[in-house]
């Protein structure tokens, strides 16, 4: 089975390089000079030439390609061009603002959800299989963004309970396990959180009534075991899938934050992608796309790697 | 001694002439009788009737402006869902909305389609090296969390509609390519395409008379699930600001400008949302719909 | 039958009537299993290793074996539909494709195919009437005659065109669809037909029809058929000679009648004995066959049989039998005839006498 592992890793290394060649060839997609954005138009010639080579633009781009790729090997990726600060550092610690989000929605998003799913697969056609079949078509078609708008207008300006932006008092971008940051998390991770709990509810459901209705269960019932036990049985054959949907879900949620972090201003890697477009900034939007893919890559990886030790069929000799 | 027919026949008193019983005419009469497709069909057609009628059905200009007449609340005088934050009606700017929005959903999926089924056609067609050379190019984008890559695209490219659409259909295409790739490989090892391959017949031949067709039906199934969500994308980077410009109507374009106003008046700032969700919606419970029908048909 | 077609013109038997019509030569195909390791030690199946054999003009050539011997590749390859690793095809003393000769396209006109029915044979989106006509569409004809010819084929084969013509597969029972597969293989007048387990999957009744009507066919056309198949009833009533494959290759060919009378090889007996019968006098007491078919990953050395043979002997490991000619017309590969194979049982032993009938 290592052979497997091994063969899996193996095979990772190439896309997580093509990754970073996206990654870097990305941002010089638009149109334009990229020195518009670090010096002003008027600027003289000794200045521009001289910021030129600071940023290295004056060397071809595979030259800057395998520059950036190396440093970023050691970890250094690199200035902000708008703050000066280390791209590595801004994006680490956004990135742990964004995970500590995605981490919350995903669980409180897969957990109704397998409970939902369990309960309309289990008893498929009756009108808990349709409230559920509802929420979980509504989780995936509503535009999560408007529904942390609607979420802050009902909670934040009306009733007034929930902050409507930030991540704690006055902007502070620290993080600490108190009720005072808490009340920060919820309106965000209850947006997010519809997202993994409308797939995983679906998919969920269809795995309990697939699984309810197979020759196996009705033998365990048979056999006199009681519901409570059946029911293990039928979670242990729906795990290996719904951890794989989860990992992926996890993945999704921290690449695909930006959204409901803009309308929070949760300062996390989304947040800070926004800004970066905007500013222009490229050592910074190189940064952050890098490690969120990689991130992504990182994490298909687990969950690929975890899927023989759940599921025994796809262990290989 | 011949044997006409099986000693069973098959369909009794089978007329001389067999209409050729349509495929799609089953799919539609068995979808006619499921009430959520129906309703659903029947929002989507109004919501895209009023977009595309909207020049002669909208009650006002789209960018006429009035100072003095901003976020006025539902049901003023004149102005059925208010004004926005620079007094246009908000009804019109939903209209013409509208048209913007579905283009935008549609488009890069219509796109995608294209482009992936061919790719993915040769690919599983033709297998070996090829196929892995495609196959493993396209793993690379799809490393990407789509909304990442969207967004990436369209940051680097700049903001406007046609950079959208590009991001969008980018980020499509490699999963419709998945999708044609696998069905294709499948089809493939099929005894027909045995069969047609025994007959002489070229790869295109055969690609276009016996793989192409069974190709296209679950594609196109994967790609209707794909509209709704690339209308809440297209919708959500111009929500960013990174895809269709002011002064031009959009529903995402206007929950920007319109989220500054929801301490003013909250409810003109979640309307263009609530279409954007209620169109989004319909199409999912209607590609459900059509799906369903499909299934039991076959 | 339709009339002649100047877009199709009739094939002629160039080779006379003395020339075997396909002539197999070694023929070898091996699959690498993508399921090791490591690219190095990737297992190989040796699905069809060595083969040869030769098929008259005007005769059934029946191919039985066991699930996995290599039949079904073995028709592929011939058709083909594979590639071969290795071996030489010669048709009506033409060599075929990559071995010089009769180019590929000429050779698919002269050989056709009926496989199995399963929905997985026919276009679920043609009608029956296109399935036909499509092949000679591809061959040029234009398609108001190509439909004209597929309808004349179907009304041959018992399928009224104005009826059946316009169905699609999942309106047609399974003897339908077999039907409709034999017309598509006469689209072309071919020479030669395989049928690769074309009866298996039908009832006994509707079998019956169709064998028929491959017999009608057969006499009306001066067709040559291969017919692979697993059910030893129905190849007995179809073929004039059999070929028995194990494990990828040939271990017995021989007349039919002589096969099912004083077979050789003792799979072949073995085979032939599992058939149960009616006759009270012939009760089977044990299974003539001991375990299960090996691996054609990693087959035995020596015979491949050796495993299951009730006289297999250290001469069976150590060499591998040659297929020998004992009776004219009938050859078996199996050490128990050959004098010089060192085996205890061989030369002196008299053949022994193995009655099968059948009631």
């Amino acid at each position: 089975m290592f052979a497997y592992f091994f063969k899996r890793l193996l095979y990772t290394l190439p896309i997580a390089l093509g990754v970073t060649l996206v990654s870097f060839t990305l941002v010089y997609l638009a149109p334009g000079d990229p020195l518009n954005a670090i010096a002003p138009a008027d600027a003289p010639a000794d200045v521009i030439e001289a910021l030129k080579a600071t940023y290295g633009l004056d060397r071809p781009m595979p030259v800057r390609y395998a520059l950036w790729l190396g440093r970023a090997l050691h970890g250094d990726l690199g200035a902000s061009i708008a703050t000066g600060r280390s791209v590595t550092s801004e994006v680490l610690s956004a990135a742990g603002n964004t995970l500590l989000l995605a981490a919350v929605a995903a669980f409180v998003g897969v957990g109704v959800g397998c409970a939902l799913g369990a309960l309309a697969g289990y008893r498929a056609g009756s009108w808990i299989d349709r409230v559920a079949s509802a929420i979980s078509v509504v989780g995936v078609s509503v535009p999560h963004y408007w529904l942390g708008l609607v979420l802050t207008i009902v909670f934040s300006v009306k009733l007034g309970w929930l902050p409507a932006m930030g991540a704690g008092a006055g902007g502070s971008a620290e993080w600490a396990w108190d009720a005072e940051h808490l009340r920060y998390l919820v309106l965000p991770a209850a947006t997010l959180c519809v997202i993994p709990m409308g797939i995983i509810t679906r998919t969920v459901r269809a795995l309990v009534a697939d699984a309810v209705n197979q020759e196996f269960v009705v033998a365990l019932r048979a056999r006199g075991l009681s519901s409570a036990e059946v029911f293990r049985h039928v979670a242990r054959n729906a795990a290996p899938t719904v951890l794989a949907v989860t990992g992926l879900q996890v993945g999704y949620l921290m690449g695909g934050s930006i959204l409901v972090e803009t309308v929070f201003a949760w300062p996390g890697t989304g947040f800070l992608l926004n800004t970066a477009i905007f500013q222009r900034d490229i050592p910074l939007l190189q940064g952050i796309i890098l490690v969120l893919c990689l991130f992504f890559v990182a994490l298909n990886l687990l969950v690929d790697l975890a899927q023989p030790l759940l599921d025994p069929r796809i262990r290989r000799a | 001694m011949n044997t006409a027919v099986d000693p069973v026949p098959f369909a009794p008193a089978a007329p001389a002439v067999v209409a050729r019983r349509s495929y799609w005419h089953g799919v539609f009469r068995q979808l006619a009788r499921d009430p959520v497709a129906v309703a659903s069909a029947l929002l989507l057609l109004l919501i895209v009737l009023a977009a595309l009628f909207a020049p002669w059905l909208a009650p006002a200009d789209p960018y006429k402006a009035s100072m003095i007449r901003r976020l006025l609340p539902i049901g003023s005088p004149g102005h059925l869902l208010g004004t926005d934050e620079l007094g246009r009606d908000l009804l019109t700017r939903l209209m013409y909305g509208g048209r913007l929005s579905l283009l935008m959903g549609v488009l890069p999926v219509l796109f995608a389609f294209v482009a992936g089924t061919s790719i993915g056609l040769v690919a599983g067609y033709l297998g070996g090296w090829v196929n892995m050379v495609i196959m493993r190019t396209l793993d690379v984008f799809y490393a990407f969390p789509s909304v990442l890559l969207a967004v990436a695209i369209a940051g680097a490219l700049g903001p406007g509609m046609s950079n959208s659409l590009i991001a969008l259909t980018l980020v499509f295409v490699p999963q419709v390519v998945r999708v044609a790739e696998s069905v294709t490989t499948q089809v493939r090892q099929l005894d027909y395409v045995d069969a047609a391959r025994l007959s002489g017949a070229g790869a295109f031949s055969i690609i276009r008379a016996h793989v192409l067709g069974n190709v296209l039906g679950p594609v196109f199934v994967y790609a209707t699930g794909l509209v709704s969500v690339s209308m809440i994308l297209a919708s959500g980077l111009s929500f960013l600001g990174l895809g269709v410009k002011p002064p031009e109507a959009e529903w995402g374009l206007m929950l920007n400008t319109l989220r500054s106003a929801i301490y003013v008046n909250p409810w003109i700032a979640a309307l263009p949302g609530v279409m954007i969700f209620a169109t989004s919606m319909a199409f999912n419970l209607l590609a459900d719909g059509v799906r369903s029908a499909m299934d039991i048909r076959r | 039958m339709s009339a002649p077609d100047p877009s199709l013109p009739a094939l002629v038997d160039r080779g006379g009537p003395a020339q075997p019509l396909l002539i197999v030569r070694d023929l070898r195909k091996h699959f690498t299993v993508r399921g090791g390791m490591f690219d190095r030690n990737a297992q190989r199946v040796r699905a069809v290793d060595g083969i040869s054999f030769t098929v008259a003009k005007g005769e059934t050539l029946g191919i039985v074996g066991e699930s996995g011997c290599g039949k079904s590749t073995t028709a592929k390859l011939i058709a083909r539909l594979l590639p071969a690793d290795s071996g030489e095809l010669v048709f009506d003393g033409d060599g075929v494709g990559q071995f010089g000769g009769m180019a590929l396209k000429e050779f698919r006109r002269n050989l056709q195919m009926v496989f199995q029915d399963s929905f997985a044979s026919l276009n679920p989106r043609l009608t029956a009437i296109e399935t036909v006509a499509y092949g000679p569409q591809v061959h040029g004809l234009a398609r108001p005659a190509a439909l004209a010819r597929a309808g004349a084929l179907l009304a041959r084969v018992g399928l009224a065109p104005e009826q059946f013509g316009s169905r699609y597969p999942h309106e047609l029972s399974g003897g339908q669809r077999q039907r409709v597969n034999i017309a598509r293989a006469l689209a072309f007048e071919p020479r030669l037909l395989i049928l690769d387990e074309a009866v298996a999957a039908l009832d006994k009744s509707v079998q019956a029809q169709v064998l028929n009507l491959l017999q009608e066919l057969k006499a009306e056309r001066g067709l040559t058929y291969l017919f692979i198949s697993h059910d030893l009833h129905v190849v007995h009533y179809l073929a004039d000679r059999l070929l028995v494959m194990y494990l990828g290759q040939v271990v017995e060919v021989g007349p039919v009648d002589r096969l099912y009378g004083h077979a050789r090889h003792p799979y072949t007996r073995a085979l032939l004995s599992a058939v149960p019968s009616m006759d009270p006098a012939r009760r089977t007491e044990r299974s003539p066959l001991a375990g299960d078919p090996p691996n054609p990953i990693d087959p035995p050395s020596g015979c491949r049989f050796r495993d299951r043979c009730a006289h297999a002997h250290a001469a069976c490991a150590a060499v591998a039998p040659v297929l020998r000619e004992t009776v004219a017309g009938h050859w078996a590969a199996c050490h128990l005839d050959d004098a010089g194979s060192g085996h205890p049982e061989a030369p002196a032993r008299a053949a022994i006498a193995f009655k099968a009938s059948f009631a």
